[in-house]
């Protein structure tokens, strides 16, 4: 394993993801106390410019940006780690049973799987917001619901491939029982390409909440990024960094997980990048 | 035969950072002469075919890398040829063959059209005339009708027939070498055999000079004139054939042809020791398994694969029961239902007098322990990422043994199978592929099982370490007073262990006997045609080392 922390952390874009992502989630947990105000107080007059009193300026109605991006952070990281582990949690208990049962029960679940994949998946979770009333939980529900089946997926190609392995057989001959063989077996195998998949995944969720926070279906009473471009969207010509901030900053966050998520994927596999 | 074609000069390749050697190939000097088999002998990780990879600058660069040396052909250093250079040397002047035809043939491209594409690339020759000769070739390595294979694709022919194939298109430009990285190895023994007596034939014919790189000293027997022996990278000895093989010079060399098993079966049943004196342990009578082989979506019909075919056989109390074949015989779906990884679908398996065949995974349960099986490939028998302790311990633990006693059970195992007891904190991968075997050995003693079925537990394995692991399983039978099924396609691993032996064809026994007996008296033609193949018979007979 040395091995491996060695080639994750000695990789330069690697480097460069953690250290931002480190940024952003350090804003994240000390959000109340960088921005000990509501992110939703009108504390000055409304288009402040950028580097005066405040180092982002103000919005519309004189709500500070970096208030904003800082509990912006905190819900949108919320939000998507938390829908990640949901739909990893959900996806590779499909995938497992799928893989290590097959036959009939690998055919059912692997069609509800295709269901779920064939239904574009942001209006599909529009739908689910706009059904379940918008919040915090409705978000992390939609964004798990159209998440987790290429979890599934990945996980069901897995446990076909160690399944077939002989170590798994001797367990069989040793008598194991079939959970025992799935979890201390199998799945323990299956973890380094879940970890990848897992980790960009968290970077779709950003994307994802950002989107519906942007269209008014994000939390109410919870700031975001996604929430802040929708309410500069208006002003785009007389406040550019209204839009232009919280834009920037989705773009390099979702960046980083991606650097991080690849360097994962090269430093878990490195004869896959070498050879 | 003083004129060499090809003359390597103290080349160096060398391995990326994270190998565990700095070089795979470390000044070999070497030449092949013109109209000679070389045989290049080695076991794995020895840097053969690394050498011969390299001829053709055919190394996985940069990262495996020529990094001093040259390779002179006709005067030219190949290493140092531009790309197009290297190209038309590569299948023109000097060919090659690779180990498994089905892999390095386009299965998607008739077979004759991947022949006419070397000519079509090297020479101007008019589509006709390439025809003409691709016909000409095909007949000349023996392959039926010609005209048809040419149209044939890859998975339309057989193993044999594919190989014949890699050595019509090496043959077609009639190189002056070729180089055949482990052509056999993949094939059965009767195949190995023919395609050996095809390449003697063809060499003598064409004057080509061939360097064959292979592991098996048996091989090198049968078709070898002069002998190469490499280990870590380096030339240990050469020299002819005779001398190498009859009297080794370097221990390396002496102790890989001391670890050959002989034919001679060790194990001879004492006079009037006949099958029926003991009681039988394990009874299979009628046992059928078939597989419906998948057709394709549309098609009607549905393939039928009668993998085990109505075998009765029996295992005595005590002894040693070989069971050969060569692939595709049913030997390992067989072993398969006696330990309930499959379902059969008729017959009984009694196991002291108990019908085992078909019982439920939970109703199989309280048999498991008397049933253990030692598997082919030691590196993926053994969970990467338990401890070997644990591995150990799995199945009495899950019987009901206290994990601390389960523990302390397997550090003794590990002793037992020649291993230190604090290797079980470790994890496999710190273990080479031998040692790994030898856990799989404790793995499967330590419910102390009556019967342990080893489906080809040596052939993954280097010959030297193969005898030790076979010496190891020939000792722990006696003293676990164990009774053993053991499956292989290997006569001389066979000969080693067992003092019984039954040879399998399609799905049916076709010979049982004592070995010594099956051996000296072959009845069924079948039996008679895999003793007649065993590379190198001739050779160990008259080998004075044994």
């Amino acid at each position: 394993m040395q091995g491996f922390w060695h080639r994750f952390l000695r990789n330069p874009r690697v480097a460069l993801g953690l250290l931002w992502l480190g940024f952003i989630v350090t804003l994240a947990a000390g959000a109340s106390i960088i921005a000990p105000v509501s992110p939703f107080a009108i504390v000055a007059k409304p288009f402040a410019p950028p580097l005066g009193e405040f180092l982002f300026g103000t919005d519309s109605l004189g709500r500070d940006q970096v208030a904003g991006l800082v509990h912006g952070a905190r819900t949108s990281m919320l939000i998507a780690i938390i829908a990640t582990l949901a739909a990893v949690a959900f996806g590779t208990l499909v995938g497992a049973i799928a893989g290590f049962y097959g036959g009939f029960v690998d055919d059912a679940l692997m069609r509800i799987t295709e269901f779920f994949q064939t239904i574009p998946s942001f209006i599909f979770a529009i739908v689910l917001v706009a059904i379940l009333a918008p919040s915090g939980t409705s978000l992390v529900i939609a964004i798990a619901t159209v998440s987790w089946p290429p979890i599934a997926r990945v996980v069901r190609g897995e446990v076909l491939t160690v399944k077939s392995r002989e170590f798994v057989q001797a367990a069989v001959v040793a008598g194991q029982r079939d959970l025992a063989i799935l979890l201390g077996q199998v799945l323990p195998n299956t973890l380094s390409p879940l970890i990848v998949t897992g980790s960009l995944l968290v970077a779709n969720a950003i994307l994802i909440e950002s989107a519906l926070s942007f269209l008014g279906l994000g939390a109410p009473n919870l700031m975001s990024w996604g929430f802040q471009i929708g309410a500069g969207r208006a002003f785009l010509r007389d406040a550019w960094w209204l839009v232009t901030v919280p834009g920037v900053v989705i773009l390099v966050t979702v960046l980083s997980i991606n650097l991080v998520g690849e360097g994962l994927n090269d430093a878990l596999n490195p004869r896959l990048r070498d050879l | 035969m003083s004129e060499h074609v090809l003359r390597i000069e103290n080349l160096t390749v060398s391995l990326p950072s994270w190998a565990d050697r700095p070089h795979a190939v470390n000044g070999v000097s070497l030449e092949v002469m013109r109209k000679e088999i070389l045989c290049v002998v080695g076991e794995s990780g020895s840097g053969k075919s690394v050498m011969a990879k390299s001829i053709l600058r055919l190394l996985p660069e940069p990262h495996v890398r020529v990094t001093g040396g040259r390779v002179l052909y006709e005067g030219q250093d190949l290493l140092a040829l531009p790309a197009d250079g290297i190209r038309s040397v590569r299948g023109g002047r000097i060919a090659m063959i690779f180990q498994e035809p089905m892999v390095a043939l386009n299965p998607l491209m008739p077979v004759g059209r991947q022949t006419d594409e070397i000519i079509e690339v090297h020479t101007r020759l008019r589509p006709a005339e390439r025809r003409k000769r691709i016909v000409e070739v095909f007949g000349d390595v023996r392959l039926p009708e010609p005209e048809r294979i040419l149209s044939s694709y890859p998975h339309e022919l057989s193993g044999g027939q594919r190989q014949r194939v890699m050595i019509a298109m090496a043959l077609v430009l009639e190189p002056a070498l070729i180089i055949a990285d482990e052509p056999t190895t993949a094939l059965d023994v009767t195949t190995q055999a023919q395609i050996l007596k095809l390449l003697r034939e063809l060499q003598a014919r064409h004057g080509t000079a061939i360097m064959f790189i292979t592991h098996d000293f048996g091989v090198v027997a049968e078709i070898a004139e002069r002998v190469a022996v490499m280990r870590e990278g380096a030339l240990v000895e050469h020299g002819r054939a005779e001398d190498i093989l009859l009297r080794p010079q370097h221990p390396y060399t002496r102790a890989l042809i001391a670890a050959v098993p002989s034919l001679v079966p060790r194990h001879v049943l004492r006079e009037g020791e006949t099958q029926q004196t003991k009681r039988n342990l394990l009874t299979i009578s009628d046992l059928e398994k078939t597989y419906a082989a998948r057709g394709g979506a549309f098609s009607m019909t549905r393939e039928r694969v009668r993998a085990v075919a109505g075998v009765n056989l029996a295992v005595p109390k005590g002894r040693s029961l070989a069971l050969v074949g060569e692939s595709g015989s049913g030997k390992s779906t067989l072993a398969r239902c006696i330990v309930g990884l499959e379902r059969p679908d008729r017959g009984a398996i009694l196991l002291e007098g108990t019908d085992i065949a078909g019982l439920s995974r939970t109703r199989m349960r309280p048999y498991r322990k008397a049933l253990q099986m030692v598997f082919q490939d030691p590196f993926a028998s053994l969970n990467p990422r338990w401890r070997v302790g644990d591995i150990i311990a799995q199945g009495p633990i899950v019987n009901g043994t206290p994990q601390k006693t389960a523990l302390g059970e397997a550090r003794e195992l590990l002793q037992l199978v020649g291993l230190e007891p604090k290797a079980a904190d470790r994890y496999p991968h710190e273990f080479s592929g031998g040692q790994r075997q030898r856990i799989g050995i404790a793995r499967a003693l330590a419910v102390k099982p009556k019967l342990i079925i080893a489906d080809e537990p040596v052939s993954a394995l280097d010959v030297s370490v193969q005898k030790q692991v076979l010496d190891l399983l020939d000792d722990l039978r006696t003293t676990f007073d164990l009774s053993m099924l053991f499956i292989t396609h290997d006569l001389r691993v066979a000969a080693h262990v067992c003092e019984e032996i039954a040879v399998m064809k399609d799905g049916a026994i076709v010979e049982q006997g004592s070995t010594a007996d099956i051996f000296a008296r072959p009845q069924h033609d079948y039996t008679k045609a895999l003793l007649a193949s065993v590379p190198g018979r001739d050779w160990q007979s008259k080998c004075p080392a044994r």
